[in-house]
């Protein structure tokens, strides 16, 4: 008999909590009256609380035969993604309440996808990577569908499972590849057998493949098709969760295997990723430019900063990284952040999505629309928000790497000039002058909406007015993003220390 | 003498997987599927891998298949409904990427040709499989349950009748 | 090399020839017993006492015409009579029927090929035969067969994980996948009891698996007709009908190797307890189709998911725990 090695369990346990509050939370549903419903919330957001904090606390170790390692990025990448999920647990109930949704699976559901994301953060071997991959992906995919009534969620449903199962197969037969070029999935160990002997062809193909899996999830150009389609499809809580929890899942990933396990022969891969980047930054901001739909216009949005983080990737300086883990913890405030307030509002039954929806905002409900300008103003990165900072720090390390760097810096402040003007026009709508009664918004602005109509098919409800809907979950969402995007952006030295911490492995 | 089983197989999991794409009866492709995962499971008896090989079988053959069977006769697609739209530039594209990818991979592959290790005592038996998922990947062999656990939520989830008077989007 | 070969080759002849015969002979066994059940004398017409009924049989089916319904998908058509078959036969190469033997002064295992994942290859060739009740089922083209087919691959899905739990508990205690240990370590006490949940689970799944009464629901004639073979005739029909039968005999020399001890009993030689034990299996599988009423759809699929089927996990991890307890 072999003997089977001691299993950690403590250095597993924040993981542990959230499995454990998921399934709670998944049972407890079967038995609280409807009208209860709330506590499920509570209890999902508490547990992502204590597991982050539990996190915080417990040492460096590896474990489970070399497979699992908690370290400064393991750490910095489960604050991360528990911070996203509780936010995303927090923008959720109003919604779903909203359209009879309101089940314990959704709340299940995105706690699973955020341990997946917690164990991308802290996987050391590419199996354990893969399977941490497809549990943050399979509920992200139902979570797009979970729009029941709707076609259009079905739709983008389908078409993220179809297209994620693809990536997937990618990521799968890279990692066989690097497998049968190094005998190994361990990463120290592939990054050695990597350094020991010249690149093979094997091994690059299969490095590239890898690529492509975790390009998928993070929406990188040209591996970005399915984002608006989908984020439009899906109902907006979960899409404002999916747009930030992939992308920690898989830009903390890209850390884990480039910089950290490949930084030797980061020539070989520095150019491949800063030429993504390049086509990623122009291609989601110029897409972004021409939207009507304030989900699409997130969506390539999302893209574009997809392109800015991997900035910071492909520069791989400790610098460097340690400016994507802030720019991530920003990103995951102002983008969340942004769908919250349009979570609030309502049209006719149906989500307010298109962009002249928010036009008067600002009279009815001031907070939520400087909350909503803030976010923008963040999201094009201006000061004095997070955005801003976070920006600068990974543009900033970008220029000290050297002239490709510099590049990538430049391509990088002239596309974020040109995200100023698709931003700022939702700031203005959503401060400019209600339209009058009778009037629809399409009407009133000029423009023929054919394919917002064609977005709610049937819904007859174009010229219905936009209703506010807030409750104190929603409201403390957006509050707590807006703090943090602009603690960010004034007294940034105070979430510096998470970044500083991966920055300190690379050293 | 490997050679002798491997070539066969090989050849007739390339076909399957030819059949599989080019059938025009969904049936048809899922018997093509079989014939692919079959000849696998024979690539991996010459590779020493008997108890990989017969789960293989038990697993797609005997389960995964069946459910596609079983679906396609549910929906009762009989005479392979072609693409609705066509997309000949889109078509080609794919052909190009399809013969770069082989391409790659081919050189990937012949590139990688060495002296193959010797198969240790005792490989790919149950208990060698067993060890290896319970010692070396016990972490992602768990994390195979909650994926698990997650699909099942998610066919409860998807296969409920949706609520009634929903946001009717 | 080319002795192993030519060895095998006969071995596998003998076994085929014998399998076959014992199928021919299962027909005229149920019809007799049923006949018995319901105070009728059942054929006893041809040859002594019916004897050679099975033979009268094999010949109609053989001469008789091979048709094939308009509408209906040649390749697929023709095909699934054969898997159906092939795949029930190919079981019987890693059956033990018996102790090694010696003859002509040199050793002859009673098994063509004792592999170490023998049980696991019987499940999976049975998960094979599928295919061929689902897809002749799906190439007829008429509703019945197709309603048989699908009835049909939903329960022997369900089934099979029964099925495969029980066989799971059996190879725990047995520490291993070889039909032939699994006999050998059942030399003291058989596995049926010491793994009595496991044996009734196992029995359960068997009848089941086979699709035979009380169910019997894919082929249920006051319903269907006859399920997914009813566009069959001729020899197609006589490969399906052949491959039901052999599958009852796997199913009983399946329960005698793994429950009741294999060829392990007092005074008989080894091959004639293996024999007594499967025709016990037959005798019963007979005695459920003539006493108990077919269940229904619903209640067939709710039986195994929520009952059988946690048993069965349920089973296992006491297996498991105690095995550990015990410090195996």
């Amino acid at each position: 008999m072999t003997s089977i090695p001691p299993v950690p369990l403590g250095l597993l346990a924040p993981e542990l909590v959230v499995l454990a509050v998921a399934m709670v939370v998944l049972l407890a549903d079967l038995w609280l009256p409807p009208a209860r419903r709330g506590l499920l919330v509570v209890a999902a957001v508490a547990g992502a609380v204590a597991a982050a904090w539990l996190g915080l606390g417990l040492p460096d170790g590896v474990g489970f035969a070399g497979t699992y390692v908690r370290d400064g990025l393991t750490r910095a990448g489960q604050t991360l993604a528990l911070a996203a999920t509780a936010l995303g647990l927090l923008v959720a109930p109003e919604y779903l309440r909203r359209g009879g949704l309101d089940r314990g699976e959704y709340y299940f559901l995105v706690l699973v996808a955020g341990l997946g994301a917690m164990l991308m953060a802290a996987s050391r071997d590419l199996l354990l990577l893969f399977l941490a991959l497809e549990t943050l992906s399979v509920p992200l995919y139902v979570l797009a569908a979970t729009g029941r009534g709707s076609v259009r969620s079905q739709e983008a449903g389908i078409k993220y499972f179809l297209l994620g199962a693809f990536a997937s197969a990618f990521f799968l037969y890279g990692v066989a590849l690097v497998y049968g070029t190094t005998g190994t999935t361990r990463l120290p160990e592939i990054g050695a057998a990597f350094s020991a002997q010249p690149v093979s062809a094997s091994a690059a193909a299969g490095v590239g493949l890898l690529v492509i899996g975790l390009g998928f999830k993070a929406a990188l150009v040209p591996f970005h098709t399915w984002a608006p389609d989908v984020y439009e499809g899906a109902p907006f809580p979960a899409a404002a969760f999916m747009s930030v929890v992939a992308k920690i899942g898989a830009f903390v990933a890209l850390v884990r295997v480039f910089p950290m396990t490949l930084g030797a022969l980061a020539l070989h891969w520095s150019a491949l990723l800063g030429a993504l980047a390049v086509l990623t930054m122009v291609v989601g901001n110029l897409a972004a430019l021409l939207q009507t739909s304030y989900k699409r216009m997130l969506a390539y949005s999302s893209i574009a900063h997809a392109g800015y983080l991997l900035v910071g990737v492909a520069v791989g300086t400790p610098q460097a990284v340690g400016a994507v883990i802030t720019y991530l913890l920003v990103y995951a405030a102002m983008g969340t952040g942004a769908f919250a307030v349009a979570i609030a509002l309502e049209r006719g039954g149906a989500e307010a999505d298109r962009i002249d929806d928010y036009a008067g905002l600002s009279a009815r409900a001031p907070l939520l629309a400087v909350a909503g300008g803030l976010f923008m103003v963040s999201l094009a990165g201006l000061p004095p928000t997070g955005g801003f900072m976070a920006k600068l720090g990974v543009f900033l390390a970008a220029a000290d790497a050297g002239l490709p760097g510099v590049i990538l810096a430049l391509v990088g402040f002239l596309t974020s000039v040109v995200s100023v003007y698709y931003y700022l026009r939702v700031a203005y709508v959503m401060f400019s002058p209600a339209p009058s009664a009778g009037v629809t918004p399409a009407q009133r602005s000029g423009v023929v909406h054919a394919d917002a109509t064609a977005i709610a098919p049937g819904s007859g409800t174009a010229g219905a007015a936009v209703r506010l809907h807030a409750s104190p979950l929603l409201n403390l969402a957006v509050l707590v993003a807006a703090a943090a995007v602009i603690q960010t952006g004034i007294l940034p030295s105070t979430v510096a220390a998470l970044g500083a911490q991966v920055a300190a492995l690379l050293r | 003498m490997e050679w002798a089983v491997f070539l066969p197989a090989a050849a007739l999991a390339v076909a399957g997987g030819i059949g599989v794409v080019a059938a025009r009866q969904p049936v048809h492709s899922a018997i093509a599927l079989l014939i692919v995962l079959a000849s696998l499971a024979v690539t991996y008896l010459v590779l020493a891998a008997q108890f990989v090989a017969v789960l293989q079988v038990i697993i797609y053959a005997g389960a995964i298949v069946v459910l596609f069977l079983f679906v396609i006769m549910l929906l009762n697609v009989r005479s392979g409904e072609g693409p609705a739209v066509k997309l000949p530039r889109q078509a080609v594209a794919a052909a190009a990427v399809a013969a770069g990818y082989l391409a790659a991979l081919l050189v990937a592959a012949l590139g990688a040709a060495r002296p193959f290790p010797a198969v240790p005592q005792g490989f790919g038996t149950a208990q060698a499989v067993g060890a290896a998922l319970l010692a070396g990947y016990l972490l992602p062999f768990e994390l195979a349950a909650v994926i698990m656990l997650v699909g099942i939520v998610a066919a409860v989830l998807l296969g409920r009748r949706p609520p009634a008077g929903g946001e009717g989007r | 090399m080319v002795e192993a070969l030519l060895v095998a080759a006969v071995k596998s002849a003998v076994m085929l020839a014998l399998v076959l015969t014992v199928c021919a002979y299962m027909t005229l066994f149920e019809r007799r017993l049923i006949a018995g059940f319901q105070l009728r004398y059942g054929p006893n017409r041809v040859g002594p006492a019916g004897l050679l009924q099975p033979f009268a049989d094999a010949v109609k089916l053989i001469f008789k015409e091979s048709f094939r319904p308009a509408g209906a998908d040649p390749l697929v058509y023709w095909i699934a009579p054969g898997i159906a078959m092939i795949t029930a036969l190919f079981v019987y190469a890693v059956i033990p029927l018996g102790p090694t033997l010696t003859v002509l002064g040199r050793p002859v295992p009673l098994v063509v090929a004792d592999v170490n994942v023998g049980i696991l290859l019987v499940l999976g060739a049975s998960s094979i035969g599928v295919y061929g009740i689902i897809l002749g089922g799906w190439a007829a083209n008429s509703k019945y067969a197709l309603m048989g087919s699908l009835r049909s691959s939903a329960q022997v899905l369900s089934y099979e994980l029964v099925l495969g739990l029980a066989v799971a508990s059996v190879v725990l205690s047995a520490g291993t996948l070889s039909l032939v240990e699994i006999v050998n370590a059942q030399q003291r006490v058989w596995f049926a009891v010491t793994q009595p949940v496991a044996f009734v689970l196992f029995l359960l799944g068997a009848i089941a698996e086979t699709g035979r009464a009380p169910f019997d629901l894919p082929e249920s004639e006051q319903e269907l007709i006859a399920g997914y073979q009813t566009e069959y005739g001729g020899f197609n029909f006589a490969m399906f009908y052949v491959g039901e039968y052999v599958g009852i005999v796997t199913m009983g020399l399946l329960a005698a190797n793994l429950f009741l001890g294999g060829w392990h009993g007092p005074l008989l030689p080894g091959p004639v307890w293996v024999a007594v034990k499967t025709l016990a299996f037959a005798f019963f599988a007979v005695w459920l189709r003539a006493t108990l009423p077919r269940v229904r759809q619903d209640q067939l699929m709710a039986l195994s998911w929520k009952v059988l089927i946690e048993i069965g996990f349920l089973n296992l991890l006491v297996t498991a725990a105690i095995l550990a307890w015990r410090g195996g």
